[in-house]
């Protein structure tokens, strides 16, 4: 297997912000690689400089066997790229938009109807290519982006978190397309996700990134037994933390951690553990509310290594619109109050 | 059959076609051809300037030709306001403001993460603005040809006045383009139609140079538009006079070294900002 794409020791700097921080990778020719971190923990910088749209700070990467730095324009060529918003102009149409894209990598009009009549194959464009772009879903935008990418028929393929913001549908239209795409042409995919499923589901390895850093590295598989084989999530009527030592002195449990009234409790042995830890858990006085047993996710790796969950923007929008409503209505109320 | 076994699709063979570089003439056509594409598309921004163009044209000639023409003995207030005409028409004509929204809506990181040389982006919409504006200055032609208006230097002084009509419109798009790339902000790049203002008001725009009171006379002996007007109304109304021909060119030059400097030093820096 060859290396498609490499970093050594990569950093890129804005002003006193180190956004990738010696951040090393290997990735091999046909891999789909899944880089999973929180919003602002460097995926898509570090995707940008892997797509030369950066110059690194320090260190070196080579993609397609092209340095970023030094041969950006040979690595262009070899690379499709959906980032994270569709990059798209609303007023071409998706024909117009797909064959100005193929005479950039200067393909001929003959090889540029040979690659739309490929790409009707691989991406379902469907028979909306007349049409302008701006009265296209949310999905088929998404699916426009990932058949701008594929043009030329790249090497190696980066998708920028390329199925936030979808509905599930076409989350799970787009995850069907990437799996195609490597499994029928070999291609190697670099897949940036803030969603745990999505590489779960479709990476052969997956990279996680905290603040700049690649703090864990492996397949999906590989992560979750770091942390052990089960998980027993418990939530509490009161602070967790208080209840650890009792529960950290159980036999079979491998790591307990406490934030506010949850606790993680990892164990080799699920089933053979939960009922000591409950009866632990009653010694100490807590009441108990819930008490799940569960196979390890990428959330409990991404917790254990990192101290806290992954919060996509998705998430994020949700809190932040629940924050408002709760203070407007905070502020209807004080308003009626005499 | 049934309907998944209608959503179920033959597996995709690999392809042998591959990316190459495109050569930069054809980059700079390629993108020259999208802006033009686009142009039926957006003609809010083409109508505006050439129906102001017109509108003040005629007013202009219909308010002041009698003034001028007594006052001035021998003056063709008409052929004389056909070049202000013209400017007002084709000055700040570009497409800065699609530019500016292909930062916006990421268009233009596609763009980037093509071969394309990064000057071909730039010179391909401004050759397309340059084709706008030439075919703008047609209507503006046409209106002063039905108002009498006939050029001295005949049919090949028309086209080199569209020509330099065209190349000051070149000159002035750079510091849109500039304002773009610089800020990515669409509003930034309204806003740039201020420029527009002392380039062609503090200037011989409605009466000849000499007519100007002093503070104005001053200000117009600096301002590239004065020559530039110069040149194009010794194309109608004196024929081909090499030496205003030569200041209006000098004039355009000017100003367009300026605002492309401007221009290309913003895509460098918008380029390193990534």
């Amino acid at each position: 297997m060859r290396t498609t794409i490499s970093t050594e020791k990569l950093v890129r700097q804005f002003d006193s912000l180190r956004a990738v921080d010696e951040v090393d990778l290997e990735i091999e020719q046909g891999e789909i690689y899944g880089f999973l971190g929180p919003n602002g923990a460097g995926k898509s910088t570090t995707v940008r400089v892997l797509c030369t749209l950066l110059a690194p700070t320090s260190g070196r990467a080579t993609v397609a066997g092209y340095d970023v730095a030094a041969d950006p324009g040979k690595v262009r060529l070899n690379i499709g790229v959906a980032l994270q918003e569709a990059a798209l102009d609303p007023k071409q149409t998706g024909n117009e938009l797909l064959r100005l894209q193929g005479r950039l990598y200067g393909l001929s009009n003959d090889e540029i109807d040979q690659r739309l009549a490929d790409l009707a194959q691989l991406v379902d464009i469907g028979d909306a290519l007349g049409r302008p772009i701006s009265t296209y879903s949310g999905g088929m935008k998404r699916r426009l982006d990932l058949a701008a990418a594929l043009v030329h028929n790249p090497e190696v393929l980066f998708l920028d978190e390329p199925t936030t913001g979808l509905d599930p549908v076409s989350r799970a239209r787009v995850w069907e397309e990437v799996r195609r795409l490597n499994q029928d042409l070999d291609m190697t995919i670099f897949l940036t996700t803030q969603y745990l499923e999505e590489a779960d589901e479709l990476a052969d390895r997956v990279g996680i990134i905290n603040g700049g850093k690649l703090v864990a590295e492996g397949t999906p598989f590989e992560l979750k037994r770091r942390i052990g084989n089960d998980v027993i999530f418990a939530r509490l009527d009161g602070d967790a933390a208080g209840a650890c030592p009792m529960v950290e002195s159980v036999a079979g449990v491998a790591g307990v951690e406490a934030r506010g009234n949850e606790m993680v409790i990892t164990a080799a042995e699920g089933t053979a553990v939960i009922g000591p830890v409950a009866v632990a858990l009653n010694n100490c006085g807590i009441p108990v509310r819930d008490l799940t047993l569960r196979t390890p996710t990428l959330d409990d790796v991404f917790l254990e290594l990192t101290g806290t969950h992954i919060q996509t923007s998705d998430e994020a929008m949700e809190a932040e619109l629940a924050e408002m409503t709760e203070s407007d209505t905070t502020s209807d109320t004080t308003e009626v109050t005499p | 059959m049934t309907a998944i076994d209608a959503t179920v699709r033959a597996p995709a063979t690999p392809s042998a076609i591959r990316a190459r570089p495109a050569g930069f003439a054809h980059d700079v056509v390629a993108i020259a051809g999208r802006a033009l594409r686009a142009v039926p598309r957006d003609v809010e921004a083409v109508i505006p300037p050439i129906f102001i163009a017109l509108f003040f044209f005629v007013v202009n000639v219909g308010t002041l030709s009698d003034l001028t023409e007594t006052s001035i003995p021998g003056f063709d207030f008409t052929a004389f306001q056909m070049p202000t005409a013209i400017l007002l028409g084709v000055t700040g004509v570009s497409r800065a403001y699609a530019l500016v929204l292909d930062v916006q809506n990421g268009y233009f990181d596609r763009l980037l993460l093509t071969p394309i040389r990064r000057l071909a982006i730039l010179l391909g919409h401004l050759c397309a603005d340059v084709s706008v504006a030439c075919v703008l200055t047609i209507p503006i032609l046409i209106m002063g040809f039905i108002l009498g208006v006939r050029f001295e230097s005949g049919p090949l002084g028309v086209v080199a006045f569209i020509i330099l009509a065209g190349l000051w419109s070149l000159a002035f798009a750079g510091f849109g383009y500039a304002i773009a790339l610089k800020t990515g902000n669409p509003a930034a790049v309204s806003s740039s139609f201020l420029l527009f203002f002392p380039f062609l008001f503090l200037t011989s725009s409605y009466v000849p140079r000499e007519e100007l009171s002093g503070w104005l006379d001053t200000v117009a002996s600096i301002n590239p538009v004065t020559y530039l007007l110069e040149g194009l109304r010794s194309l109608v109304i004196e024929g081909w006079q090499w030496a205003d021909l030569g200041q209006a060119l000098v004039a355009v030059a000017a100003v367009g070294t300026i605002s492309m400097w401007l221009c290309f030093a913003a895509l460098r820096g918008r380029i390193k900002r990534g």
